[in-house]
């Protein structure tokens, strides 16, 4: 339960060169897995990673910390399970104690369509070899004792999709490792860098002007979440993103109570126990616009009235602090990935409330695709023309659980 | 928390209101004529700014009308609040 | 004992009993469980939570980084502040390690929500914010003042005078006057801790465990014109070796315990300041009875104060520090100077300077910078709504802070000659054994091995060495470790900024944001008008939207199967009812409601003729189905449109979406009557027979009374609308009546249909009936990714006319393509097995070409799949189990065998039409 020992040294703080092979923009958990990952499979090192404030200090430090893939549809199963894999052997590859812990999650299900819409995740979960379970009540209850599975709640408990290999881990550190081992392997992490507009050759940008000035590039990975929106209306690339603040919060430090990770959408709220013992929540989005980092505190009020409803013996549990990140969806709640009119700038953003899970697999599969030029097959799926021909990948529609 | 200013009924709570997204996106004379391009980006595509932000409100737990406002997607303050469709109130 | 005679605000007439670690103590009413403690000279509270070193109490109220506990009676609470827990008969608390315990069974207490509406709310009832709530007070204006802490007065401790009076005279005069005045709400013992856009102010009011009162805690939610924050501020500790060890506090916590307990924390004091303040603690405390000595670290004491102390025979030495701290479990000595000279003590009071608490001012946005003079970070600019006054806005002589918050009517203090404060986060010493956040263990050492790392950021710091994060949130602890690290830096405090307040300004409880949204509260329950029936015949009810909707109607002894069967039979070969109450019913009224209808559904609504009924689907922009649901045409400008019961509200507001912002032109008004009419579903080969006999002057004759369409009648005088519409694929009419009338219906109607058995049925009975005809479910049967045409409902899509939504989506290129699934049947072979609703559908693999079976082998994964079963039941009406599925290509595949992985086994089912009862619909019409 103690914290763990860090590495003496993390990173430099370098001066930003004058020209690199490639220019991440965003020092987020996305930025820094694509750099490590453009590294160590790749061997392109000449990179920066573009941070406008301080590293990993955007959505990578305002999420829940939840990893799961026990997602619907095949191509997104593909992207989370990858990742599931690759933090599995996280720890080692970015010798790092990133407080991984497989904890596993239960979504909760509570109308008789919550139970198809469960089974039918479950049962696709097992056909593409992603451990699932659908159980009912009582293996509810042995699960996670804490969970009111009796009949006086508003909307009882009808059972529960379980995947055991989902789990948390220490954000901060999952950044950390990976800025550590990006920037053992020369790449330079510039905080306090803003990208403000590009350097345009015809279809091609050949830099990015910066609060520390002008940088020249030959590709341009965005990895900037939220604010990438605005990073492509310079360019006059339109997206189907939207900004919405996302809230969280955490309690005082408990005694171990909550085993696992449970997630209802009916009775919205999803919760687990950090290692030192504090209980880590989240709920919706918030339905409007914006960038501010902050949202409205009937979200929270809701998200309360659920964790007590679900848990009652979290009632004198404590609100400690809350907070809000900015999360960017799509229309369909599965990423953008891939190329943009411009061929030489790739965009990796859109991923909602999924981002964080999502980090090792993202940055993988990312630094693949920038280093070959193609999108590799697991983030194919997700390039931009899907809203075009229609060929979404409908992850709210279908499968109810979003985060 | 905010106050937003329906114009039918005043200032009230935002709990009361529903987000509508971009305003003034009107549906195409002719869905027909348009591409799949084109129709994609009326589906899909809406303005994200960080700033000033003209969109729609719905005084849904009110008198149910839509308003346009202009918001600030760093500050959320409103700029203004009017009837929807309307360049006056 | 501690406790010293003629001081403190306690009732000493009264004596309460609490239990502490297992040891019974004593205190008075106004004592908390630290005071309490420390009168019987209990220093040590807990121990740390990382290095179990022993914890005490450092601060008096809720900044106190030290004194946690839990409380286990009357109900357990964790991590609760011994400053802030008032001592109450037959409280049982104990110290913690560090982490708190949930109770084990859920809390009965009451938690309210209440909404205020104000002019001016005012934060803090210290001096500056009775002054400034006086002061609106006056001027007219709606007032709530809400204070912290029990009793109000703030900092004052009855030493200082205000308009030449006692200050504790001066604030009772003013609660007196704010209780006399109108439009006022003053409320202690409540916490303002978060405040959002457009005064919106939250503050939890603390009732305790005891009082008798209905709620607990109570959650204000307060609106308010104007936001006065007078929150005062928070002394923080200078970082020095030991620092954490019991016996070691801030001076301000040692006089308020002082003033409002009458404890004497120490008798051997020492007080190490950079501040005037402090002074002020150590003549109190000396002539309270405590031997102090003062060390001020800076290079030459203040001369008034020094006259004082030297007056009252207090040592002041200047010039120097404290290096460190001797002692077990508490101070014994501390050591002074760089010679590190011992000076025996057992208590040492720090103060480092002082830390507006403007966290209000911050969670709107409020910035805040670095003020050189005040040592500290304060409101850097104005904010519309919001005003900052006395220390919280860095203003700390009285004289000075009543000027400012009460304006033209301020009352006048001494003034006070306030030297400068020195910048010392911490003196010299060994890193390692610094505490900079005791809450978390983390130490100077800690700091510099973070920005020895790398880490420039005063954000990432905090993460680093998890600084701040407790349960005080760094309330004395941030801006000491924003020193330090602009100090290890070389950079300046104020460039390096400190981490952001976020609300909430103290820990609150769960369930106090909760309040009363728990258990039926937690959602509104809607029930139809019959309600009652459904439980008095035993229903059992599942949860549509927020609706109960009756699913089953078991007889004694049947499961759901059983009863589903009989229900199922029932309106197969004679009659049965249903509750169709929770249909979404809008009333469409207006010269061009044709017009809208013809632009929202799929197909042609304008030239159904007054008196027919229509069914109507539709979808999104996106041409995926949305909804669907009957049409009837009231009148040429008038129709009656129903939707699904989870969607009704969704579908109203889409058409005054539509309507109001895309096409205001149309004449078209729009009310919801989904609780103004029930409708009550009675189908089955008897149904003519039952509404026949109920409703004896309507010819229901099939020529007569055709099928979709309506009639209106009468029953006793009451207005009743019958329709001919059918989900089951049987003879059918729904009646609907005014909702009034509704349960008396429902009645009459069983008592006329009791010669042939009419029977009850619930959702799932309907659910089979309308699969065994192919009608989709929609939410069921499709998932947002459906449109019409993979339903096979390619005739409810219109081809006449030129637009309508969805229909531009319907020619994308992904719709043309032959693998999109389908709505089919599939039966499985063995005639037996129930798929389970949401199993997969893949390719089937026999076990043996040569012999077709009905169970196959599953291949390992990755198995691509080609859809899923969306519904599934046992049919009474064909002896076997049956399902929907959506299958790739499903109607091109029409007889084919496919796989559903049923558990371990690979069940073969049998594609087939969607249509497997009547499927000539000859039933229909009786």
């Amino acid at each position: 339960m103690s914290t763990p020992e860090h590495p003496d040294f993390l990173w430099r703080t370098p001066e930003p060169k004058k020209s690199y092979d490639v220019v991440i923009v965003g020092g987020g958990g996305h930025g820094l897995a694509t750099a490590h990952y453009l590294a160590q499979n790749h061997g392109i090192t000449n990179v920066a990673v573009l941070e406008r404030g301080w590293l990993a200090g955007g959505n990578m430090a305002r999420n829940t910390t939840l990893i799961r893939s026990n997602y619907l549809w095949d191509e997104s199963a593909a992207i989370y399970e990858h990742s599931l894999k690759l933090w599995e052997g996280l720890e080692d590859d970015l010798g790092y104690p990133i407080l991984f812990s497989q904890r596993g999650v239960l979504n909760l299900a509570h109308t008789e369509q919550d139970v198809r819409d469960s089974v039918r995740r479950v049962e696709a979960n097992r056909l593409n070899g992603i451990d699932a379970e659908w159980l009912g009540p009582d293996e509810v209850a042995k699960v996670c004792p804490i969970v009111n599975v009796s009949d006086d709640i508003r909307y009882p408990v009808q059972g529960a999709t379980y995947q055991p290999r989902a789990g948390i881990a220490k954000h901060d550190y999952v950044a950390w490792g990976f800025a550590r081992r990006a920037d053992e392997a020369g790449i330079d992490i510039i905080q306090d860098c803003e990208v403000t507009d590009f350097v345009v050759d015809g279809d091609r940008v050949t830099g990015v002007r910066t609060s520390r000035g002008d940088i020249a590039c030959g590709t341009v990975a965005l990895c900037a979440a939220g604010h990438t929106s605005v990073l492509l209306d310079r360019l006059g690339v339109r997206t189907p993103l939207q900004s919405h603040p996302l809230q969280a919060l955490v309690s005082e430090l408990l005694e171990p109570v909550h085993p696992t990770i449970v997630m209802s959408n009916a009775v919205h709220v999803y919760v687990s126990q950090a290692h030192k013992g504090e209980l880590v929540m989240g709920a919706g989005v918030d339905g409007y616009n914006g960038y501010g980092q902050r949202g409205a505190f009937n979200v929270i009020e809701r998200q309360m009235a659920a964790a007590v409803e679900l848990f009652p013996v979290f009632a004198r549990a404590h609100l400690l602090r809350s907070w809000a990140g900015i999360v960017d969806v799509t229309p369909d709640a599965s990423p953008i990935v891939g190329h943009t009119p411009y061929e030489n700038v790739l965009v990796n953003a859109g991923w909602g409330t999924g981002g964080f899970k999502a980090t090792p697999g993202i940055g993988w599969a990312f630094a693949d695709t920038v280093a070959h030029g193609r999108p590799h097959p697991l983030v194919a799926p997700f390039a931009l023309d899907r809203f075009v021909t229609g060929a979404l990948v409908d992850e709210h529609g279908a499968a109810g659980v979003a985060h | 928390m905010q106050l937003i200013t329906c114009p039918w009924c005043g200032p009230r709570e935002e709990t009361e209101f529903r987000y509508g997204g971009q305003a003034d996106l009107a549906y195409p004379a002719d869905p027909s004529a348009l591409d799949d391009e084109q129709w994609a980006r009326f589906l899909f595509f809406r303005d994200n700014p960080k700033g000033a932000f003209a969109e729609r409100w719905c005084h849904d737990a009110g008198c149910r009308r839509w308003l346009r406002a202009v918001r600030d997607t760093r500050t959320y303050v409103f700029a203004e609040t009017r009837p929807y469709g309307r360049s006056t109130v | 004992m501690t406790r010293v005679e003629g001081y403190g605000r306690i009732d000493r007439t009264r004596t309460v009993s609490f239990t502490f670690d297992g040891v019974p103590y004593t205190g008075h009413p106004g004592d908390t469980v630290a005071s309490a403690l420390l009168a019987h000279g209990v220093t040590t509270l807990g121990t740390s939570v990382r290095l179990g070193r022993p914890r005490g109490v450092v601060g008096s109220w809720t900044e106190d980084p030290g004194g946690l506990v839990q409380v286990e009676e009357p109900f357990p609470e964790p991590m609760l502040l011994a400053t802030t827990l008032e001592v109450t008969d037959g409280l049982v608390a104990r110290g913690v390690a560090g982490r708190g315990r949930l109770a084990q069974v859920a809390d009965t207490a009451r938690y309210d929500h209440r909404h205020v509406h104000c002019d001016v709310l005012v934060v803090g009832a210290g001096p500056a914010g009775l002054v400034a709530a006086r002061a609106a007070a006056r001027a007219g204006q709606d007032v709530v003042l809400v204070d912290d802490r029990p009793t109000p007065g703030g900092t004052l401790t009855g030493t200082e005078t205000v308009d030449g009076r006692p200050a504790t005279e001066f604030v009772d005069a003013v609660v007196a006057e704010l209780a006399a005045a109108p439009h006022v709400t003053h409320l202690q013992a409540t916490t303002a801790f978060g405040h959002y856009d457009d005064g919106f102010v939250l503050a939890l009011e603390r009732h305790g465990e005891t009082t008798g009162r209905s709620a607990r805690q109570r959650v204000h939610r307060i609106r308010a014109g104007r936001v006065v924050v007078a929150a005062g501020a928070i002394e923080r500790p200078i970082v020095l070796e030991d620092n954490d060890r019991p016996g070691v506090m801030l001076a301000s916590a040692a006089r308020d315990l002082l003033h409002r307990h009458g404890v004497l924390v120490g008798r051997e004091v020492v007080v190490f300041t950079v501040d005037d303040a402090a002074y002020a603690a150590a003549l109190d405390l000396h002539g309270a009875g405590a031997a102090v000595r003062v060390v001020d670290g800076r290079a030459q004491a203040p001369a008034g104060w020094a006259a004082r102390c030297a007056a009252a025979g207090v040592p002041v030495e200047a010039g120097t520090d404290v290096r460190g701290t001797l002692g077990t479990d508490r101070v014994r000595a501390v050591l002074v100077g760089e010679t590190r000279r011992e000076v025996p003590c057992d208590l040492l009071l720090v103060s480092g300077g002082w830390n507006p608490t403007a966290h209000l001012f911050s969670h709107v946005g409020g910035p805040l910078a670095f003020d050189d003079e005040l040592v500290g970070f304060r409101p850097a600019a104005a904010l519309p709504g919001t005003t900052v006054v006395g220390a919280a806005n860095g203003t700390f002589a009285l004289a000075d802070v009543l000027r400012e918050a009460g304006g033209a009517d301020a009352p006048s203090a001494e003034p006070e000659v306030i030297t400068p404060r020195r910048t010392l986060w911490r003196t010299p010493g060994d890193p390692a054994r610094q505490f900079v956040d005791i809450a978390r263990d983390a130490t100077v050492a800690d700091v510099a091995r973070a920005v020895g790392a790398g880490m420039t950021s005063v954000e990432h710091v905090k993460r680093y060495t998890t600084i701040g994060t407790a349960h005080d949130q760094g309330k004395t602890s941030g801006v000491v470790a924003s020193g330090i690290t602009a100090e290890l830096l070389g950079r300046p405090v104020g460039a390096l900024g400190t981490t952001t307040f976020r609300p909430p300004y103290t820990p609150v409880p769960f369930a106090a944001l909760a309040g009363r949204d728990r258990g039926d509260l937690y959602d509104p329950v809607r029930t139809t008008p019959v309600h009652h029936h459904h439980v008095a015949a035993g229903a059992v009810f599942e949860d549509v939207g927020m609706w109960k909707r009756a699913r089953y109607y078991p007889h004694p002894g049947e499961d759901m199967a059983t009863a589903v069967l009989r229900e199922c039979a029932a309106v197969r070969r004679s009659v049965g009812v249903m509750d169709g109450s929770t249909l979404g019913k809008i009333d469409v009224r207006g010269p061009d409601a044709a017009v809208l209808l013809d632009h929202l559904y799929t197909n042609l609504m304008s030239t159904l003729k007054v008196g027919r009924v229509r069914y109507g689907v539709m979808c999104g922009d996106d041409g995926m189905v949305l909804d669907d649901g009957t049409v009837l045409r009231l009148a040429e400008d008038r129709f009656l449109v129903t939707t699904t019961t989870g969607n009704a509200a969704h579908v109203l507001d889409r058409m005054e979406d539509w309507l109001q912002t895309e096409w205001p032109h149309l004449r078209v008004r729009l009310t919801s009557v989904t609780e103004q009419w029930s409708i009550l579903a009675v189908a089955g080969p008897r149904s003519r027979d039952v509404v026949g006999r109920v409703f004896a002057d309507v010819d229901v004759s099939n020529d007569a009374f055709g099928f979709m369409t309506w009639q209106d009648t009468a029953l006793d005088g009451v207005p009743v609308r019958l329709a001919r519409i059918s989900f089951s694929g049987e003879l059918a009419f729904e009646v609907s009546v005014a909702s009034w009338y509704a349960a008396d219906l429902w009645v009459r109607l069983l008592e006329a249909g009791a010669e042939h058995g009419i029977t009850p049925y619930g959702t799932e009975t309907m659910h089979v009936l309308r699969a065994e005809k192919g009608y989709p479910i929609i939410g069921q049967d499709t998932d947002g990714t459906v449109t019409p045409q993979d339903l096979g409902m390619s005739w409810v899509v219109s081809r006449k006319k030129p637009d309508f939504v969805g229909k531009r989506s319907f020619a994308r290129p992904l719709n043309s393509d032959p693998g999109r699934k389908h709505l089919v049947s599939l039966l499985p072979t063995d005639a037996a097995t129930t798929l389970p609703e949401g199993s997969q559908v893949v390719a089937f693999t026999d076990r043996d070409p040569e012999q077709h079976a009905d169970r196959g082998v599953l291949p390992p994964p990755p198995v691509p799949m080609l859809g899923h079963v969306t519904s599934s039941y046992r049919s009474a009406e064909l002896g076997r189990p049956f399902a929907l599925a959506l299958v790739r290509g499903g109607r091109d595949r029409l007889g084919e065998v496919v796989g559903v992985p049923v558990g371990d086994q690979l069940v073969a089912a049998r594609i087939g039409g969607t249509v497997l009862v009547d499927p000539e619909g000859a039933r229909r019409d009786g």
